[in-house]
């Protein structure tokens, strides 16, 4: 078995490039005087013909495209993906509260497949490290030089027996993540609900899962439609913890706990969803000393998560450890960069490092993870390292949030130190959440954020 | 944040506005403009009219915190900390200054021969 190299930069066939390349750089300055340096990215543009493909056109395949595209010139940039349509998940909360229509959420990724890049509208169906080779579940064959997975994760429902994904929005059934329609029809359950009044559940998957904080918004969000419709005391709000802590940040656990005690949203820890009779509105958690069941009028299920299938049947996964059962990518946590394969990265969802699950990761992931590609290709290698950041615009109620950025170590980051403190529910926090993120993120898919 | 850069800045509102950005950015401009303009012709500020321009600034502030909470699905009575209170004056200031720079402005070039009588 002969591990993929890099593409030797050293070779003589790749000087000419290298020339080239300096005298691009010669013509930067006269370039920038006249004001036609647009790369999004502004590092300088390097040629090369290097081919690169992008398995996946999901926030973190699209955003890489973008800055690939404006950095590199002559390279082969090749995005796989059958998805025509784009979905803004942070979005998919607001969605869910009532607060923003389904289409919201709803663009096409062809709006945001840059000039010059190639999009195969097909399913990735294998990877093959070894051969350095994508094949699509057509059968084409898409060999690279350099391969960046961004295929995100699997919303494993089957994982939960009786689950029936075609049910959401009936019968009290919520699960916010499947999809706008998914989303909106929840919004119309839990709007049910809040004017009834019951029993609400709410709670998360063990494992790796993306945006850990959705779950609890959606609790705090539902607590303050009771409230708002003058129905809190008729109802009853049970979240089900999948561990011993309410979020994965000791210091945000301890503020969530607090606040869900004042909001009166009762806690039971080590419950994991197992099963659900949709029918009866029954919910069975596993739990440490055997199975609880919890009857509900209104639950919002929370799949478990895993890597695709073409990334769990390839040999990208970890293959010990707490990441390797799912099948989450063996990429180095600092650099994004595959462990055995040095010419493949993992970024967003798919990779398999701490945290690092939401859209704002992917923001801080992909620049990392390309300037380490761009630096293979350049034989300049690059130093930059990608710390962890998260960030969550946790909602505590309609019209206020926490806006919680962290990284590896569970340090709390500030990005406007003194002026928004991270655990006090803010609404310059929710207008940020409601008004500033989607831009940020187009602009962020567009390469230019 | 690592970049806070203008340019990052300039994408983001061009996604949130998209041409609005540039019919605002050009609006403001031309009411500085009209504004300096009248000054420089008035050689001076008519405090007559700057006090009626002023009223109506209390009004814009008062539009410029609507149309925020309108936009934000919320309002400044979600206030909890003293960003919000920050944020809340800053938006009523921005909707007072431009109210009162643009009518003076307006009321000015509208009716300049009265100024001079």
């Amino acid at each position: 078995m002969s591990t993929p190299r890099l593409p030797d930069l050293q070779d003589p066939a790749v000087e000419p490039l290298r020339r080239r390349f300096l005298a691009s750089l010669g013509a930067l300055p006269l370039a920038a005087a006249v004001g036609t340096t647009t790369a999004p990215a502004r590092a300088a543009t390097i040629k090369t013909q290097a081919r690169i493909v992008i398995a996946g056109g999901g926030a973190a395949g699209l955003t890489a495209a973008s800055r690939l595209a404006a950095a590199l010139d002559g390279a082969s940039i090749t995005v796989v993906d059958p998805r025509k349509e784009h979905w803004y998940q942070p979005g998919f909360t607001l969605v869910a509260a009532g607060i923003k229509p389904q289409d919201y959420v709803v663009s096409g990724t062809a709006s945001y497949v840059p000039r010059g890049v190639e999009w195969v509208s097909e399913k990735v169906a294998e990877i093959d490290p070894e051969g350095q080779k994508v094949v699509t579940d057509s059968g084409k064959v898409l060999p690279y030089d350099f391969l960046i997975v961004a295929l995100g994760l699997e919303l494993h429902y089957a994982g939960i027996e009786g689950m029936d994904t075609a049910r959401i929005g009936q019968d009290g059934l919520g699960s916010i993540y499947h999809s706008p329609q998914a989303a909106a029809a929840t919004w119309g359950a839990m709007s049910q609900f809040s004017k009834a009044g019951g029993v609400g559940v709410f709670g998360r998957p063990a494992g790796e899962m993306k945006c850990a904080g959705a779950p609890l918004k959606y609790a705090f969000i539902t607590d303050d439609r009771l409230r708002r419709a003058g129905t809190r005391s008729k109802a009853e709000l049970v979240y089900m913890a999948q561990s011993k802590s309410l979020f994965g940040v000791p210091i945000v656990a301890e503020k969530v706990r607090m606040l869900f005690q004042d909001r009166g949203v009762k806690v039971n820890h080590e419950h994991v969803l197992q099963s659900i009779d949709l029918g009866k509105r029954i919910a069975t958690y596993k739990t440490p000393t055997g199975t609880a069941e919890q009857s509900y009028d209104f639950i919002n299920v929370v799949p478990p998560m895993r890597a695709p299938e073409a990334v769990r049947n390839s040999p990208l996964p970890w293959t010990e450890g707490a990441f390797a059962a799912d099948g989450w990518m063996e990429v180095d946590r600092d650099t994004l960069r595959h462990k055995r394969y040095p010419n493949v990265f993992g970024v967003g969802d798919v990779a398999g490092v701490p945290k690092g699950k939401t859209a704002a990761s992917v923001k801080w992931q992909v620049p990392v993870a390309l300037d380490h590609l761009i630096g293979d290709i350049s034989g300049k290698a690059s130093q930059e390292v990608y710390n962890g950041y998260t960030s969550c615009p946790l909602i505590t109620r309609l019209g206020q949030a926490m806006l919680i950025e962290f990284d590896y170590k569970d340090n709390l980051i500030t990005s406007f130190p003194g002026v928004i403190a991270p655990l006090e529910e803010l609404w310059i926090s929710w207008v940020m959440k409601t008004m500033a993120l989607k831009p940020t993120y187009i602009s962020m898919l567009r390469g230019k954020a | 944040m690592k970049e806070l850069d203008p340019m990052v800045f300039l994408a983001v509102f061009q996604e949130m506005l998209g041409p609005m950005l540039w019919v605002m950015l050009l609006a403001a401009v031309a009411a500085v403009v009209a504004f300096v303009a009248l000054l420089v012709r008035e050689r001076g500020i008519v405090s007559r009219r700057l006090v009626r321009a002023e009223l109506l600034g209390l009004i814009g502030g008062v539009v410029a915190l609507v149309i925020m909470a309108q936009v934000s699905s919320s309002g400044f009575t979600d206030a909890g900390g003293p960003a919000d209170w920050f944020l809340i004056a800053l938006v009523y200031g921005v909707g007072a200054v431009a109210t009162v720079v643009l009518t003076y402005a307006v009321m000015g070039w509208m009716q300049p021969r009265q100024a001079r009588a």
